[in-house]
């Protein structure tokens, strides 16, 4: 479609003005509207910080720190500021939020990162046809799989059967701290896993069937096992792609509310490791899963304005993992595979 | 799906890669280890979706009863009381039809732009760019900016007025806005890739017959690309039947759909209202609803939806390339 090819066609019917589009106005209208989706971004961003800007101007880097008591306390205060602006209370330092949302996203991110690695070698090369037949839309259902259903599942059937692994006497003990519940940062990190492992398989399976043929054929004519050649060859081959499959991952786990807000405790707590075996059986809750509880409160003022800087916080978070997939895609384009 | 066809996109492939005869009898112990592992991860992924499904069913089996699905909800304190989800169901396909009413034209034009004209090229990379930025963004991100740009006055028409004069921003509109968002990058996405998939010579011979560009979109290449469209749209409505973020913070979750007093179509759509997700949440242990019988029987109507939705895909990508529809 050389561009003097259309624009001799357009110019050849100069006489038909009666014609709704002409392509002089369609390609300025259709450019646009597209560039409507910049405006929409744009207006995004410049209207979350712009609402949250108060929250962090308040606290300064203190925001992202620790202390100040209890992390609910802080926002319960913020709730019940009074009324006059000049006396709206700000004070908030988020980092046992921040720590739920790390915490939760690297685990699952880890933990899944392995589980689809091998899933999708398992996919592509040693799995017999009819289990192959089977698992591909296994997989498909599995993202299609709505994350309230997860949280119902999790809330319903999982934490229970949790809640049966800690003891009354732990609870008893550490009650007047953080209260456990089957719904911790265990059920949280194993649901959070199974969640995003879908993404991940389809974009590892879908490089790994992009590495060029002959590649894997000549490891195997020098007597290479299959192992070895899947796992030496395509894999090494795959890698910038298991890496953007990890960074659309971790941009999902990261704003993954309902289902956190549902499993994960639903208590502003900075799990510790050095609680011991505690560690895995207390609550967190994670920066998205906070605005979710919170979402009855928004119009407090000083409230909502703590919340939107969650939200912007979550919103630069993955505006930069964005850039970070687009970027780790780039190596992978030499293969012409469909990332 | 063909075996052959998914192994590799060059139709009559051999299904192995390697020589048959190579066991894994033969191999080094660790190479072994590994293949075990990748066994045991490929059968948990089966035993996690025949797990999912099964106690779903289950669970349908014991509280889905045709009657909740025709009846609206109710406030009781016991959960036999509270009467069944016809609200969140339309409220469902309200939701769905606003979001993709936006979406879809928007998607069109974007994904449209983006093949054929693309110039000026920094603009179009930016747009690209951007529908990435978009698809990466969380719900919950999105839910908040819809909530706040639609609490402006300037959007007042969208929504209810609360009582001090400030906009209310919690809508099926609002929310339907904000979920075409959602809705977007898939419908560009997959129109996209079905526009890249159209052979030059088809443009080429349109234009020999006299068309302009944006005729040629309009009968040659448009028409050609509609199982991608389909494809596009069947994913993004998907997204949006599935999402709970937006409408839990845009849509005010009130179980009934409540209208004002004005003509009903406008009023309802002003409204606010409960989708079925909202539904399933508020009625989880977490919400105000607490009835899990209710919640176990939306959740499962979500679940068909879900797998309905989820099998018209593969059923109109199966013409096209032969190929595996996987998930975007």
């Amino acid at each position: 479609m050389a561009d003097s090819t259309t624009g001799a066609s357009a110019s050849a019917q100069p006489g038909r003005a009666s014609r709704r589009w002409s392509d002089a106005r369609a390609e300025p209208v259709l450019a646009g509207i597209s560039a409507l989706v910049l405006a929409i971004i744009g207006a995004m961003v410049i209207f979350v910080l712009v609402s949250a800007w108060p929250s962090f101007a308040h606290n300064g880097l203190g925001w992202f720190g620790s202390g100040g008591g209890p992390v609910d306390e802080q926002l319960r205060a913020i709730q019940r500021s009074p009324a006059e602006p000049s006396n709206y209370v700000y004070e908030l330092h988020a980092w046992p939020l921040l720590f739920g949302t790390l915490l939760t996203t690297g685990l699952a991110l880890i933990f899944g990162l392995i589980f689809s690695l091998l899933s999708a070698v398992f996919i592509v090369e040693f799995a017999p046809p009819p289990l192959r037949r089977l698992l591909e839309p296994i997989v498909r259902l599995l993202a299609a799989v709505p994350s309230v259903i997860y949280g119902l599942i999790g809330i319903l059937a999982l934490g229970p059967l949790l809640d049966g692994l800690i003891s009354e006497q732990r609870k008893e003990e550490v009650i007047f701290v953080v209260p456990l519940s089957g719904l911790n940062l265990t059920l949280a990190t194993l649901i959070l896993t199974i969640m995003i492992t879908p993404i991940m398989i389809a974009i590892i399976v879908n490089a790994l069937r992009s590495v060029p043929r002959s590649w894997t054929e000549g490891a195997a004519a020098l007597g290479v096992n299959r192992w070895r050649t899947i796992w030496k060859i395509s894999v090494r081959a795959a890698r910038p792609a298991i890496i953007a499959a990890a960074v659309l991952a971790t941009a999902r786990a990261l704003g993954e509310a309902i289902m956190l807000s549902m499993v994960s405790g639903s208590f502003g707590f900075a799990p510790n490791p050095l609680d011991g075996f505690s560690f895995f059986f207390e609550p967190v809750r994670p920066l998205a899963a906070t605005i979710i509880d919170n979402a009855e409160a928004l119009s407090v003022k000083p409230l909502g304005q703590t919340i939107y800087a969650f939200a912007a916080v979550l919103l630069v978070s993955s505006a930069m993992l964005s850039f970070a997939g687009w970027a780790a895609k780039q190596p992978m384009k030499k293969y012409a595979g469909r990332v | 799906m063909s075996t052959a066809g998914a192994a590799a996109p060059r139709a009559p492939a051999p299904p192995l890669r390697t020589r048959p005869r190579d066991t894994s009898a033969s191999w080094p112990l660790l190479d072994r280890i590994g293949l075990a592992f990748c066994w045991a991860a490929g059968i948990a992924l089966c035993v996690i979706a025949a797990t999912i499904l099964i106690y779903m069913a289950i669970k349908g089996v014991q509280y889905l009863r045709p009657e909740l699905l025709f009846s609206r909800p109710e406030v009781a304190v016991d959960q036999s009381g509270t009467g069944g989800f016809l609200d969140p169901l339309a409220g469902t396909l309200l939701i769905v039809t606003v979001a993709m009413a936006i979406a879809l034209p928007l998607g069109l034009v974007v994904a449209v732009w983006l093949t054929e004209y693309g110039r000026p090229l920094g603009l179009a990379r930016a747009v690209e760019a951007g529908v990435e930025i978009i698809a990466g963004t969380p719900s919950i991100v999105l839910a908040i900016f819809g909530l706040i740009v639609f609490q402006e006055s300037f959007f007042g028409f969208l929504s209810f007025e609360a009582a001090g004069g400030s906009v209310f921003g919690r809508s099926f509109l609002t929310a339907g806005a904000t979920m075409s968002l959602i809705a977007l990058p898939l419908v560009v996405g997959a129109t996209r890739e079905a526009l890249q998939a159209v052979p030059n010579h088809l443009r080429e011979a349109s234009f020999a017959l006299g068309k302009t560009r944006i005729s040629t979109i309009r009968r040659v290449l448009l028409p050609a690309v509609r199982p991608g469209i389909a494809t596009g749209t069947v994913l993004g409505a998907g997204r949006v039947i599935g999402d709970t973020a937006i409408i839990v913070v845009l849509l005010g979750a009130t179980a009934r759909l409540e209208a004002g007093d004005g003509p009903t179509g406008i009023d309802t759509l002003r409204g606010t209202g409960s989708t079925l997700t909202s539904y399933v949440y508020n009625n989880s242990p977490v919400g105000e609803g607490n009835a899990p019988e209710k919640a176990y029987a939306a959740a499962c109507v979500l679940l068909l939806i879900a797998i309905l939705l989820n099998s018209l895909v593969t059923r109109i990508a199966k013409g096209r390339r032969g190929g595996a529809a996987w998930i975007t």
